[in-house]
């Protein structure tokens, strides 16, 4: 299984969303969420609506030529890959310390990324603070991640503050 | 039920707990208990009277003259030749060698007093010597004022959550730590300026680093870890971290983002490992953890009451003296039993 995001626009009447929910579910697909933007109305007059479902590989050229057929406008659909996020702060010369390079340790992994960063620098000798996000493919994968940040911290000599643990 | 005590130490807790058993007692005496004190120690002196020794005395006397009696007996003497059932024993945390207590709380065992202590060094050093000990002598041995303060932390756990499976706990477990974050926070203040007036406000020491460095939260998390997952771990062996490198700038992108910054201590069973670490951690503003000021707060994860989270003061004369009444308590209350 993996997991699909479509940005679709619909036609503002009835009926539109289930002729675009019956293909997904008739594939075997599971539907995760929906979400519509009636507030940003297209200048046609058509729905964006924002669909995630999870579906095996094999069946998603069907989906998509199914929708087609019906006349469904997609206006993107992709793999959602990075599903695992969570968020660190990083304090000391965060920046001093070669910000890329920490950054870069993440992202060449291939399985987690750094998708979102927040500099916070005092003056130019005091520490700073960088807020950073990492999304993941997995709840392993993110948890390399952190692995992976733990070490390069504590060579870095930066406090990594971590999100507290849960069960 | 008579039951006869022996305070050692006549500081801030000490004399809480003098100053409780006196507000109590008609209370005590309606749950049909005559507790009575027969001696007090504190590091120069004591107070022995085989009759009652008179508490609103003993707390004016030490208040007046920074003393508590005349007598020169010290403490192991009056805990071996004092006859009593229950030492309290309430000197000061040494983390190195946990003396005095130790010897005082061994001293207590062999001679067959039951014991309830506030004092975290000899428990998170040699946890299981003092348990093993007190169970080859059945006796009694409380802590509960160890960890948390007036948060019932310990006894909610092993007695009121009885027959759940404990998963882990999560918690707040130094109140000084939680004002210089929440302060720091609050008014994007510096660590040392937030940490000056913590010190004025006596809420930090003037050596701080037994708070700020996380040492108090990792005694209190091994005291913890020890009791509810039967293991004999000592505080050394705890990860850990403190929070004097936090600064303003962090504590505003986690606000920024929805989180805030709090010291928090863990013990958390991962299959046969136990994960278990003192560390600043991003809290979810809203999560009933993110407490503030210098409140203490642990949440209980079970598999069948599922979370549980409490707070509460984790420090203060009264508060710490209101976890050793009722380990007091729970000690007469057995022994009426067994009788
Ligand atoms: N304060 C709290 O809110 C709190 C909360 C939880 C746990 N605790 C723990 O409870 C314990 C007591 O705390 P505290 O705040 O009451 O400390 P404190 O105010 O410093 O009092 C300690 C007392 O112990 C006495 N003492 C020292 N060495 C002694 C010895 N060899 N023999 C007999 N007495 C001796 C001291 O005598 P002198 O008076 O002659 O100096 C003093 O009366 C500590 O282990 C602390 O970690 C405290």
């Amino acid at each position: 299984m993996i997991r699909i995001s479509m940005d679709l626009e619909l036609k503002d009447v009835p009926g539109q969303l289930v002729s675009v929910l019956r293909p997904i579910s008739e594939k075997g697909g599971n539907i995760v969420s929906v979400v519509h933007h009636r507030d940003k109305k297209t200048p046609t007059g058509a729905i964006p609506v924002q669909i995630t479902f999870e579906i095996e590989e094999k069946k998603v050229k069907e989906v998509l030529k199914e929708l087609e057929a019906h006349g469904i406008r997609i206006v993107r659909a992709g793999e959602d890959r990075l599903r695992e996020t969570t968020s660190v702060i990083l304090v000391g010369h965060v920046v001093h310390t070669d910000i890329r390079d920490t950054i870069d340790a993440i992202d060449k992994t291939g399985f987690a990324e750094v998708i979102d960063l927040s500099l916070k620098m005092p003056g130019v000798e005091k520490p700073s603070a960088a807020f950073m996000t990492i999304s993941a493919t997995s709840e392993e994968g993110l948890r390399k991640a952190l692995q992976i940040l733990r070490e390069i911290s504590e060579r870095k000599n930066l406090l990594l503050i971590e999100p507290v643990r849960w069960l | 039920m008579k039951l006869r005590f022996t305070i050692v130490g006549f500081g801030s807790v000490g004399q809480g707990v003098a100053e409780v058993l006196e507000r109590k007692k008609d209370e005590l005496e309606k749950m049909g208990f005559d507790f009575e004190v027969v001696g007090i120690a504190d590091s120069s002196s004591s107070f022995i009277d085989e009759n009652g020794v008179n508490l609103v005395e003993a707390i004016k006397r030490k208040r007046e003259t920074g003393t508590v009696g005349k007598e020169e007996i010290t403490a192991i003497e009056m805990i071996k030749e004092i006859p009593h059932d229950i030492m309290i024993e309430v000197t000061p945390t040494n983390v190195e060698s946990g003396e005095p207590g130790l010897s005082h709380i061994l001293t207590a065992f062999e001679n067959g007093r039951h014991v309830v202590t506030s004092n975290k060094g000899p428990l998170a050093l040699h946890f299981r010597k003092l348990v093993s000990l007190a169970k080859e002598k059945g006796l009694h041995f409380r802590y509960e004022a160890c960890v948390g303060g007036a948060m019932p932390v310990i006894n909610l756990t092993k007695e009121l959550l009885a027959g759940n499976e404990i998963k882990g706990i999560v918690g707040i477990f130094n109140g000084t730590c939680n004002y210089i974050l929440t302060r720091m926070a609050s008014e994007q203040l510096p660590y040392e300026h937030v940490l000056s007036e913590a010190q004025e406000l006596g809420i930090a020491e003037m050596d701080p680093s037994y708070d700020v460095e996380g040492i108090d939260t990792a005694l209190k998390l091994t005291i913890l870890a020890n009791t509810i997952f039967d293991l004999n771990i000592s505080f050394k062996d705890v990860n850990r971290k403190g929070i004097t490198e936090i600064n303003p700038e962090a504590l505003i992108l986690a606000q920024e983002h929805g989180y805030t910054i709090k010291l928090v201590g863990y013990v958390l069973k991962n299959g046969d490992k136990i994960d278990i670490g003192v560390s600043p951690m991003l809290v979810p503003l809203g999560h009933p953890l993110s407490v503030g000021g210098t409140l203490n707060a642990a949440a209980i994860y079970t598999d069948l009451a599922s979370e549980i989270t409490i707070t509460g003061k984790g420090a203060g004369s009264l508060e710490t003296a209101s976890a050793i009444l009722s380990d007091l308590i729970s000690i007469a209350r057995s022994l009426r039993v067994e009788k």
